[in-house]
């Protein structure tokens, strides 16, 4: 607890049933009580207060709100919390250290790979789990790994610039 | 020395952006990212059917839901004269419905929880009782005089027309065609669709009863019309209202409009004294919330046997859904759409434009688009198309044959816009080059052998972006100028406020470039802040490309303010008299010795700490610039497409776009904006649209019906430049945000169509899906798309 105080808050009306769960995110154990219909994303965005990853379209079609689980690319609009138990949750958040951004975020200011940045977390983060299976791809490669992943801004050219920019530095820089 | 105007990120510099630094690290800051404490969450409980009587609705169960704090109906809401709202163009809009539901998706009660789980339980406790009506879904429909009446809730409104509206010469054009050699005639539609931004419409509204204040964050291109709306619908003192538009997820035009959401969110937070969030899903975006086209055209070209247009016949039918809410220039019902034609020189143009209600969502937003211009320069472009193949000639040659030449401008459009500028010929040149246009017929010849079909699409066009001037153009009687406000700090760096509002253009960082190149302060030491009415200057916001010609051209002329003064600053400190001062980038000097000179940094300072005798102080200014005139950029997009008749689907094996819009400030985020056009251009040619059942039913209601295309299908895209400046904007710029969206369609409908045109076939309606291409392919009939649609399509 950070504060010196914190009102109990009422239990929950009615029988609203609560489960304990675990979810490793960004590396740090959270441990939270959640609904069993909560959301992934909801809880990553309002109770986890990360709100780099974004909700678009509810039906697991825009990619807004992908996140890496256990290390593949999901979409956690469409996943319960619950689910996430005992997992490890990576979110845009991540990415950069203190000090240092990830290739893939320098590769997309460097491109121009985002102009409204709504959907930049979750493109970042299909990206990012393309690149750790595949630090080589082809352009076609990229185009499919962020097919599940919409942009109404860019147009795309620009994205798979960027990721192709991030491979190539990332290639570089394990040699 | 002048200094670099590349180095210090001015005008010609593909800067990066600086926002970006906070977008690539998941720290923008989107109206849903905003918490404020006890706020409170409202869900909106939408109609199910598209036109009904509401006989009753129930809120008791949704009352009695634990942690409900308050549930709204539109008796409610007429209570405090609040069950209507003025719309942006002079019609009315339901905010929640009191006697009838008029499209499906129709606001009908809202309820506001702790939480937003439970506003959404609570949503689904209220009962309501319909008494279903026939639903209107085209308007021909619409016209019938035995239809039913949609808007009875009316005086004065006798049946489904919103509004005739006419320009052009009647008679003369009447006789143009009467002397024609041949007149090419077309029907057109292009469908609705929707700008579906990724981020919904959201807004958080806060009512602090001590002070009499009200702030509302929210997804708003334009705040300060917002707040002057409010103003009159809430009945709020103006001074007390403060909207602030934070990040925003892509806008495209359908965050303009004042949707119900937002003012239901200011009533309950007036009520219950707290912040009330809504936060929109998709479907209700897509369902209620400004839409873009649906508009039937009749078109005609009245032709001379050697090419030459003589005349043209525009009949336009308009959708505008329920209520009458395009978000448009008053004095233009339908838009622009008469700035068709306006990069061919022709005598003599009429045009009647009709438009109807229908059941459907309201609204006719300018979806990434300058008010209708979208549809004017698609079916600009596909006559002029249709025109080519009726006299059989080459579509570029009769496009060359008809261009308003370098020199003839400036130039009167026969329907009365003035053209500047701009170089037709020479785009179409490098865009035809590029193409490969003269090998075509070979390789059209090699594909067929193959068993291909390959046909290559042309649109050039130029289009009105930037609206004012205010003498023609205002919303709701408030012209439609903008604003910059510059405040030099002692060290030399500075504040820049305007009253445009980016949802990912990049102003930024493209605003900053402008006042370096004025002033010579490096790009990153100048600050821009938008959004905020209690900080920005009043300004009519970001839609229909008009940030860079109107609040840049503001940026520009309130620098050079701030430069005028910094002379006087300059003479002062150098003790010359100012007409012996001289100014190149980042400094003054002294005629007669060019060593002896200040910097804009060191005038800065003195402003604050050594200024002249008499002079006031500071070093800062505004300024509101009403355009002279609209600015044109030009355009030519070249596809060539494969199609398969096995299966109707057609592949982009090229594009081609040569884009003229003046001088670029930022070439870098000038190529993103044409791709990102582009490709929605791509998108409402082959996949992007929204009909209805015969019920009423909106179909396209979730990006599974509503289709937007991915990495995977998006073809790529080839730019060319060419620069003609604009003669009167401050920098030479033009607009060019939607140029692609804009005339970006008629390309690949354009190319579709030359692949087909052996087979009897002279138009498919967009959007050009497969089953439609195969089926036209089949039986040689045109496609026509007007909805109710049929199953399966």
């Amino acid at each position: 607890m950070s504060s010196l105080y914190e009102e109990i808050s009422a239990p929950p009306a009615g029988d609203v049933p609560v489960r304990r769960v675990t979810i490793d995110v960004n590396g740090q154990a959270r441990t939270v009580d959640v609904e069993p219909r909560l959301l992934l994303a909801h809880l990553i965005r309002q109770g986890l207060k990360l709100t780099g990853t974004h909700t678009g379209c509810d039906t697991t079609s825009c990619g807004a709100c992908t996140v890496l689980f256990d290390g593949r690319p999901i979409k956690s609009c469409t996943m319960f919390a619950v689910q996430a138990d005992g997992h490890k949750v990576e979110t845009v958040e991540s990415l950069a250290s203190a000090s240092e951004l990830h290739p893939i975020q320098e590769g997309f200011k460097e491109k121009h790979g985002l102009q409204c940045g709504f959907c930049t977390p979750g493109m970042m983060m299909a990206a990012k789990a393309l690149l750790e299976r595949n630090l080589n791809p082809t352009e076609d490669e990229v185009r499919w790994a962020i097919s599940g992943n919409l942009c109404r801004c860019t147009g795309y050219q620009n994205i798979v610039k960027a990721i192709l920019w991030a491979a190539e530095k990332m290639r570089a820089e394990s040699n | 020395m002048a200094l670099d105007e590349i180095k210090i990120g001015g005008m010609g510099a593909s800067r990066r952006r600086v926002e970006d630094n906070r977008f690539i690290r998941g720290k923008g800051n989107y109206v849903d990212d905003i918490v404020l404490p006890d706020m409170l969450h409202m869900e909106i409980l939408r109609s199910p059917v598209a036109h009904a009587r509401i006989k009753s609705i129930d809120v008791s169960k949704a009352w009695d839901t634990p942690g409900v704090r308050l549930v709204l109906t539109g008796e409610m809401m007429a209570a405090r004269n609040l069950a209507w709202m003025p719309t942006l163009s002079y019609d009315t809009q339901a905010v929640l419905a009191t006697d009838k539901v008029r499209f499906q998706g129709q606001e009908v009660c809202a309820v506001i929880a702790d939480d937003p789980y439970i506003a959404k339980d609570a949503c689904s406790k209220i009962v309501v009782d319909y008494e279903i009506l026939p639903a209107i879904v085209n308007p021909l429909q619409a016209a019938d005089p035995a239809s039913v009446l949609i808007r009875d809730d009316k005086e004065n409104q006798p049946g489904n027309k919103v509004f005739d509206w006419e320009i052009g010469d009647k008679a003369g054009t009447d006789k143009a065609f009467a002397a024609a050699d041949k007149i090419s005639k077309i029907e057109l539609h292009y469908p609705r669709t929707h700008p579906s931004p990724l981020e919904c419409c959201g807004s958080i509204a806060d009512y602090d009863r001590a002070t009499g204040k009200l702030t509302v964050y929210m997804t708003s291109q334009a705040p300060h019309i917002v707040r002057a709306a409010v103003a009159l619908v809430a009945e709020l003192p103006e001074h007390q209202i403060r909207i602030v538009s934070p990040d925003i997820g892509g806008g495209f035009g359908n965050k303009v409009p004042i949707y119900p959401g937002y003012v239901i969110s200011i009533l309950a937070s007036i009520l219950t004294e707290k912040p009330v969030k809504w936060i929109e899903d998709k479907t209700g975006n897509l369902i209620s919330t400004g839409f873009g086209r649906d508009v039937y055209l009749k078109g005609e070209l009245a032709l001379r046997k050697d090419g030459r247009i003589l005349g043209v016949r525009m009949n336009t039918i308009s959708d505008h859904g329920a209520f009458f809410s395009d978000a448009q220039p008053s004095k233009f019902k339908i838009g622009l759409m008469h700035s068709a034609f306006a990069c061919y020189d022709i005598p003599v143009a009429h045009m009647m434009s009709t438009g109807y209600y229908t059941n459907k969502a309201p609204g006719g937003v300018a979806y990434r688009c300058s008010f209708r211009v979208t549809e004017a320069m698609f079916f600009q472009e596909r006559m002029v198309q249709a025109a080519a193949d009726d006299l059989g000639m080459d579509q570029a040659e009769f496009r060359r044959i008809n261009f308003v030449k370098d020199d003839e401008f400036p130039h009167r459009t026969a329907f009365g816009f003035l053209t500047d500028s701009g170089q037709y010929g020479k785009c179409l040149e490098i865009g035809l080059e590029a193409i490969g246009y003269k090998n075509f017929a070979k390789e059209k010849a090699e594909a067929a052998s193959r068993g291909r079909l390959l046909g290559i699409g042309i649109s050039t066009m130029t289009e009105p972006l930037g609206a004012g001037n205010s003498r023609e153009y205002d919303i709701l009687g408030i012209k439609m100028f903008d604003s910059a406000e510059l405040r030099v700090h002692m060290s030399g760096k500075a504040l820049l406020r305007t009253g445009a509002k980016s949802q990912g253009q990049g102003h930024e960082t493209t605003w900053a470039q402008i006042v370096a190149h004025e002033l010579g302060i490096p790009a990153e030491d100048i600050v821009v802040e938008e959004g905020d009415t209690d900080t920005a200057p009043f300004g009519m916001g970001t839609y229909a490309s008009r940030s860079t010609p109107v609040a840049g051209a503001a940026v520009a002329m309130v620098a050079r303010k701030i430069r005028a003064k910094a002379r006087k600053i300059a003479a002062h400190l150098l003790e010359v008299s100012e007409e012996d001062i001289e100014w190149e980038l980042g400094r003054f000097y002294v005629r007669s010795n060019q060593d002896r000179g200040v910097t804009i940094q060191e005038c800065a300072m003195a402003a604050y700490s050594n200024m002249p005798d008499g002079m006031e102080p500071g070093l800062e200014n505004n300024a509101y610039y009403d355009p002279p005139n609209l600015t044109w950029p030009f355009a030519c997009y070249i596809a060539k497409v494969e199609i398969d008749p096995e299966t109707g689907v057609w592949d982009v094996l090229q594009f081609v776009a040569v884009d003229d819009c003046g001088v670029r400030i930022n070439p870098m985020i000038v190529e993103g904006q044409i791709m990102g056009g582009l490709t929605e251009a791509y998108a409402m040619a082959n996949m992007q649209y929204i009909t209805y059942d015969e019920e009423g039913n909106c179909i396209g209601a979730n990006y599974m019906d509503f289709l937007l295309p991915t990495a995977w299908e998006t073809p790529g895209f080839e730019l060319y430049e060419v620069v003609t400046p604009c003669p009167h904007h401050p920098i030479g710029a033009k607009g060019v945000g939607e140029c692609a969206t804009v005339g970006g369609p008629a390309a690949f409908v354009n190319a579709v169509m030359d692949a087909l045109k052996d087979k009897g076939v002279r138009n498919i309606d967009m959007p050009l899906m497969p089953n439609r291409v195969y089926e036209a392919l089949t039986t040689g009939k045109d496609i026509y798309g007007m909805p109710p649609v049929r199953v399966g399509n």
